[in-house]
């Protein structure tokens, strides 16, 4: 597939200093915001965005334009959080954009809040992007001063004011529910669902949560329309997606591409290949949420419904290529010990469950693994797939599953080579 | 002297953002931090009063987040990334290393009250894998010992210079 002719998302590549406000100006910045308010009514924005099918770029691809419809009508005030809280391993797409095209991403949050009729948007952002909450805070600032965001925006009626508001360290935050209750001064505990966030979200109001690259496409969809938007990707997959590309290849980085490219051409037409032109072994598509695929899937064109239909997702689209001298083992140990230490510890699945995986994978990666502790990571993850209160503890079960499942010879090596393999295993519960 | 009166229009500022004072937690929090050093049993207890918020929510909220620390730490917080990728990317090494030259393991704050050492989770900066943050500013590649002293050179001298010292990362460099 030949590559873009111009990014959608990714405008620092072909402006430098995008991220400086004149700059910004001059290459057609805030022109969509301007019209908006002036010229059209919420509801156009919402149509254009919903025509262009923009799909929600955290994970779930849900389309965008689709969600903000989903608001009770004469509820007020309505809510827009901006979800920041990039912390998917292998994800780093969010972080480039705050950092060199951040007035694209405001003025998305801008239009975003327009279209749902929201006078007051919160941008989420990790409590590590100390240095990108600061840069958005300052371009606010900037955009503020010249009259496009606060109260009367480019002279009109319209009121917009954006709050960056800097998380403190856990990734459940990302979760839209737990995000909701993190800003309202809680412990990131998620909510059960219904009633949805469109519904009773953000201090019991309506509320839309988006992802940060969603709403950087916005501005360009309401400036150039459905059409240019459409001509990159898939029917269903419209436009162009930011992959993270990350481990062993030897160009590591951001790629906005289209929809519809395979996993073979970003690695070694985009990231250069593999690192000491070794195999590809593991690769990990869409964070480690993701189920794993093989080099056997080099050919999976990378859209919301191929990769489902090989069994796996593009979630955030971080995608980690690792090569031969990765052990499955360790991998899931290593994936595992994440979900462990991010569970927030709300329910029991998803808090004893990762424990118990993580306590046994480690006897594998130890040398201290028993017979039995196979059957054992079967039943673990068994017992928690479809029990946990959210995604973050289903998502656990899936890199110790797909392990098991395309390496179980490595997990019988491991056991083989085990010196405890002979002991008497001992019940799961001590 | 207390934080109204070392920090208060800031603090004024913040709460005037939310429509309920507690979702300003995190913010008041972290400008305790950086006053104080650590978030103490004495700083929670201010905080929960200038929130009018009860002392248990803001311990709930201290105990939850990980860069909120109730435990002393150094003038300089060094945070590892030992996740998947950085992992398979030189983490352990890079661990190592800052383990040898500053001779405290992970999870230890120096004797001269200088540096902490933690191991964390993904920093959503995959590319430039083997990465830290030091006081949640970044930085990549560090695949070298020599890459190492150079960094911990250039963190003593702003210590020293006490030039933009923020545990919190209230002044990280943009």
């Amino acid at each position: 597939m030949p590559p873009i002719t111009e990014h959608v998302v990714l405008r620092d590549l072909d402006v430098p200093n995008i991220a400086d406000l004149d700059v910004y100006i001059q290459h057609e910045g805030y022109e969509a915001l301007r019209n908006a308010v002036k010229e059209k009514s919420p509801q156009d924005i919402i149509n254009v965005v919903k025509d262009a099918g923009l799909r929600g770029r955290g994970g779930a691809g849900f389309p965008a334009g689709v969600k903000w419809g989903f608001l009770p009508k004469d509820v007020y005030p309505r809510y827009l959080c901006c979800n920041a809280d990039e912390s998917e391993p292998g994800t780093f797409n969010n972080h480039q954009i705050i950092d060199r095209n951040p007035h694209q991403l405001i003025e998305g949050v801008a239009l975003a809040a327009y279209a749902i009729e929201c006078q007051k948007a919160f941008i989420y952002i990790r409590g590590e992007f100390a240095a990108g909450a600061l840069r958005l805070e300052k371009a606010i600032a900037d955009a503020t001063a010249r009259g496009f965001l606060g109260k009367n925006v480019f002279g009109t009626n319209t009121s917009i004011e954006i709050i960056v508001h800097r998380g403190a360290g856990a990734y459940i935050c990302g979760e839209e529910t737990a995000l909701l209750e993190s800003l309202e001064g809680k412990v990131g505990h998620p909510r059960l669902k219904p009633p949805f966030p469109a519904v009773a979200g953000l201090y019991g109001k309506p509320t839309i949560v988006n992802n940060v690259e969603t709403l950087t496409n916005v501005p360009r969809i309401v400036l150039k329309g459905v059409e240019w938007y459409r001509k990159n990707g898939t029917e269903k997959s419209p436009g162009t997606k930011v992959f993270s590309l990350s481990g062993h290849v030897n160009k590591p980085g951001n790629y906005e591409v289209p929809f519809g490219v395979t996993m073979r051409e970003l690695i070694y037409d985009y990231a250069g290949g593999m690192r000491d032109d070794k195999k590809v072994k593991i690769i990990v598509p869409g964070g480690a949420s993701s189920a794993w695929l093989t080099e056997a899937n080099l050919d999976v064109a990378m859209d919301y419904e191929s990769l489902a239909a090989a069994g796996t997702m593009l979630g955030s689209g971080g995608i980690i290529i690792l090569d031969e001298t990765v052990s499955a083992v360790e991998l899931a140990y290593k994936m595992d010990e994440f979900f462990k230490h991010e569970s927030c510890g709300k329910c029991t699945p998803c808090r004893e469950g990762t424990h118990y995986l993580v306590k046994t994978l480690h006897k594998f990666t130890h040398g201290g693994a028993v017979k039995n502790d196979i059957n054992k990571l079967h039943d673990v993850y068994n017992q928690m797939a479809g029990n946990c209160f959210c995604l973050l503890g289903e998502s656990a079960v899936v890199p110790i599953r797909t392990a098991l499942r395309l390496f179980p010879e490595e997990f019988e090596a491991a056991l083989a080579k085990s010196p405890a393999r002979h002991a008497i295993p001992l019940t799961l519960a001590h | 002297m207390s934080l109204r009166q070392t920090h208060g229009a800031e603090i004024d500022a913040i709460l005037a953002l939310y429509p309920h004072k507690r979702s300003a937690i995190l913010a008041v929090l972290y400008i305790a931090q950086d006053a104080y050093g650590q978030l103490s049993d004495a700083a929670i207890r201010e905080v929960a009063e200038i929130l009018d918020a009860t002392v248990t929510d803001v311990f709930e909220v201290v105990g939850f987040y990980t860069l909120l620390y109730d435990d002393k730490v150094g003038k300089v917080v060094l945070q590892v990334c030992d996740d998947v990728p950085c992992a398979f990317c030189g983490a352990e090494e890079l661990v190592g290393t800052l383990e040898s030259k500053l001779g405290i393991k992970s999870e230890e704050t120096t004797a001269d009250g200088l540096f902490t050492l933690q191991r964390v989770k993904c920093l959503a900066a995959c590319n430039r894998a083997p990465v830290l943050q030091a006081n949640l500013d970044y930085h990549g590649e560090l695949s070298t010992p020599e890459k190492v002293d150079e960094l911990l050179s250039q963190l003593r001298t702003r210590i020293a210079n006490n030039d933009n010292i923020s545990i919190s990362g209230r002044k990280a460099t943009l």
